[in-house]
């Protein structure tokens, strides 16, 4: 089926400890675009994807990969299903080297196409070409995040989760990243589920995207859509509305509350 | 002559010191959690040897006993794992290491029960043999300690640096969230460190009795080990063994020119010396996390 999601979930719910992080989440990430999850600290974006990937088990609800239930699984059998996860604060290994990192990404394929990714991904990152016998934990902040997303690539999934590949680093870089991620998307086609809190350079690279905030998706639409509306601009562009007094008068309220 | 005399016995024990500490880093490594059963694990793997090979038990032939003492050791090390300290998984480490503290006492009364409390000694093929260079005695058990762990460190050292599996057990001691996210199969390469560390313990306690008697007490040399491990930076595999060589050599030299009690206390008061200067140990790996 064309035109079935890669990955969905229905009504999740998961827990930390005794605090409902996920209360009914239902997403769909469509094949060959990017999807983003807004939200702000602790909306449970990064529960979210650590459920997907099997670290965390949902306490109801389904995950599927292609229409497969994988809700419950190890994390090594969902890598292997196809689900690549690119840690939030990079999480590289720091004394292995950096083609010893990207390889380690590559842990649950047994082809002889490793070795064209690790091609490919150089191609996207030149810069870990150059470094390729330095141990990770001595690259800088960008290129560990770098080498977290093409360490992600090289499992070649189905689907790629990132989680804040922005966090920590300059704008500047933030732009260098984020454009690598959609050339990545649009040349080589990987889908891809981006959790951000840096809203206005997710909802630009993205097809989708849903807000998320204390466990529940509150809004969802195509980028433009998000990018136009009011809501998103007040809270998470940080556009104020301009008035008369250049000063507001009242505090908007969120239409969702 | 003597120097060259004392320092070849002080290599020969300290390679000894050197495989035990290598466990405890390993196991160290992987789950962060300290194994202080590793000297009881030796003792245990160097009395199955006793019980295989020895003509007053099943006399098997010695070169068939050692895999075969290696490989039960193996599998214990893998259960242990499996079947106690993954049950403790997500508890606070201190309980990893009572547990461990109260295993080794477990195995060391087995042994007490199963051998008895005497001193025995393991029939090796070369007990008693010695060569001789102008002068210089070399006992044939010197020669295969050392050897023996050349060739075990440079394997391990090949293993932990080419093979798929040993970098990814690199990589899961490093960042066990990552290595999870990578597909690792992390609970079973843990098992498979704690039975790497079982058989290194076996081939420890067999280089042990080749070289003088057991009873089941001798796992408190761990305590000395362990003191290697510190020394060595807990965490780094060489370091592991050139702590170990260094508290080997320290031990002849200072009983020979030292006063009596001086080689007992030698290897500790080294290893303070090392935690006052150097803290993480003269070869760790320590780096703080970029944000």
């Amino acid at each position: 089926m064309a035109d079935a999601p890669v990955l969905e979930t229905r009504n999740l719910e998961a827990f930390y400890g005794a605090v409902m992080a996920l209360r009914g989440v239902s997403i769909e990430v469509p094949h060959g675009k990017i999807v983003t999850i807004l939200g702000a600290n602790g909306a449970g974006k990064t529960t979210l994807l650590k459920t997907i990937s099997g670290v965390l088990d949902p306490e109801k609800g389904q995950i599927l990969l292609e229409g497969e239930q994988i809700q419950g699984m190890d994390p090594d059998a969902i890598v292997r299903r196809g689900i690549a996860h690119v840690p939030e604060g990079r999480e590289v290994f720091p004394f292995l080297n950096v083609e010893e990192n990207l390889r380690m990404g590559a842990y649950t394929r047994s082809d002889n196409e490793v070795e064209d990714d690790l091609e490919m991904v150089y191609s996207y990152f030149p810069i870990l070409k150059e470094r390729i016998n330095q141990a990770a934990g001595f690259l800088s902040g960008g290129q560990q995040q770098m080498l977290a997303i093409g360490r992600g690539l090289m499992a070649r999934p189905k689907i790629l989760l990132l989680d804040e590949p922005s966090l920590g680093l300059s704008p500047l870089l933030v732009q260098e990243i984020f454009g690598i991620i959609k050339r990545l998307n649009s040349e080589q086609g990987v889908t891809m589920m981006l959790v951000e809190q840096n809203a206005k350079v997710a909802l630009k690279a993205a097809h989708f995207g849903y807000v998320m905030e204390i466990g529940r998706i509150v809004m969802a639409g195509k980028c433009e859509e998000l990018l136009a509306s009011e809501d998103i601009q007040e809270f998470y562009l940080g556009v104020s509305g301009e008035s008369q007094r250049t000063q507001k008068r009242w505090k908007r309220k969120k239409t969702w509350r | 002559m003597e120097v060259v005399q004392l320092l070849l016995g002080g290599i020969a024990s300290g390679c000894i010191y050197g495989l035990i500490a290598l466990g405890f880093v390993l196991i160290y490594k992987a789950t962060e959690s300290v194994n202080f059963a590793q000297g009881d694990m030796m003792m245990l793997g160097a009395f199955i040897t006793l019980q295989l090979t020895n003509t007053d038990y099943w006399n098997l032939p010695f070169w068939a006993a050692v895999p075969l003492a290696i490989a039960i050791m193996a599998v214990i090390g893998y259960g242990l794992e499996a079947l106690v300290i993954r049950k403790l998984f997500g508890q606070p480490q201190f309980a990893v290491v009572i547990l461990t503290i109260a295993i080794g006492f477990v195995l060391r009364f087995i042994a007490g029960f199963i051998w008895g409390h005497q001193p025995q000694s393991l029939e090796t093929p070369f007990t008693g043999i010695n060569l001789r260079f102008s002068g210089l005695v070399i006992g044939l058990d010197e020669v295969f300690v050392i050897g023996v762990t050349l060739v075990l460190t440079l394997g391990l050292y090949l293993f932990f640096a080419k093979t798929k599996l040993g970098i990814a057990m690199q990589a899961a001691s490093q960042n066990q969230l990552a290595a999870y996210y990578m597909g690792v199969p992390v609970k079973l390469i843990n098992g498979i460190i704690w039975a790497m560390a079982g058989g290194i313990a076996a081939v420890a306690g067999v280089m042990f009795a080749a070289r003088g008697a057991i009873d089941p007490s001798m796992g408190l040399l761990g305590i000395k080990a362990f003191a290697a491990a510190v020394i060595g930076g807990f965490g780094s595999l060489p370091g592991a063994l050139i702590g170990g060589l260094i508290i080997g050599i320290i031990e002849p030299f200072a009983a020979r020119y030292g006063a009596p009690g001086y080689s007992q206390i030698a290897p500790y008061a080294l290893m303070l010396l090392v935690l006052v200067l150097r803290p993480n140990g003269l070869f760790s790996q320590v780096q703080s996390k970029k944000v």
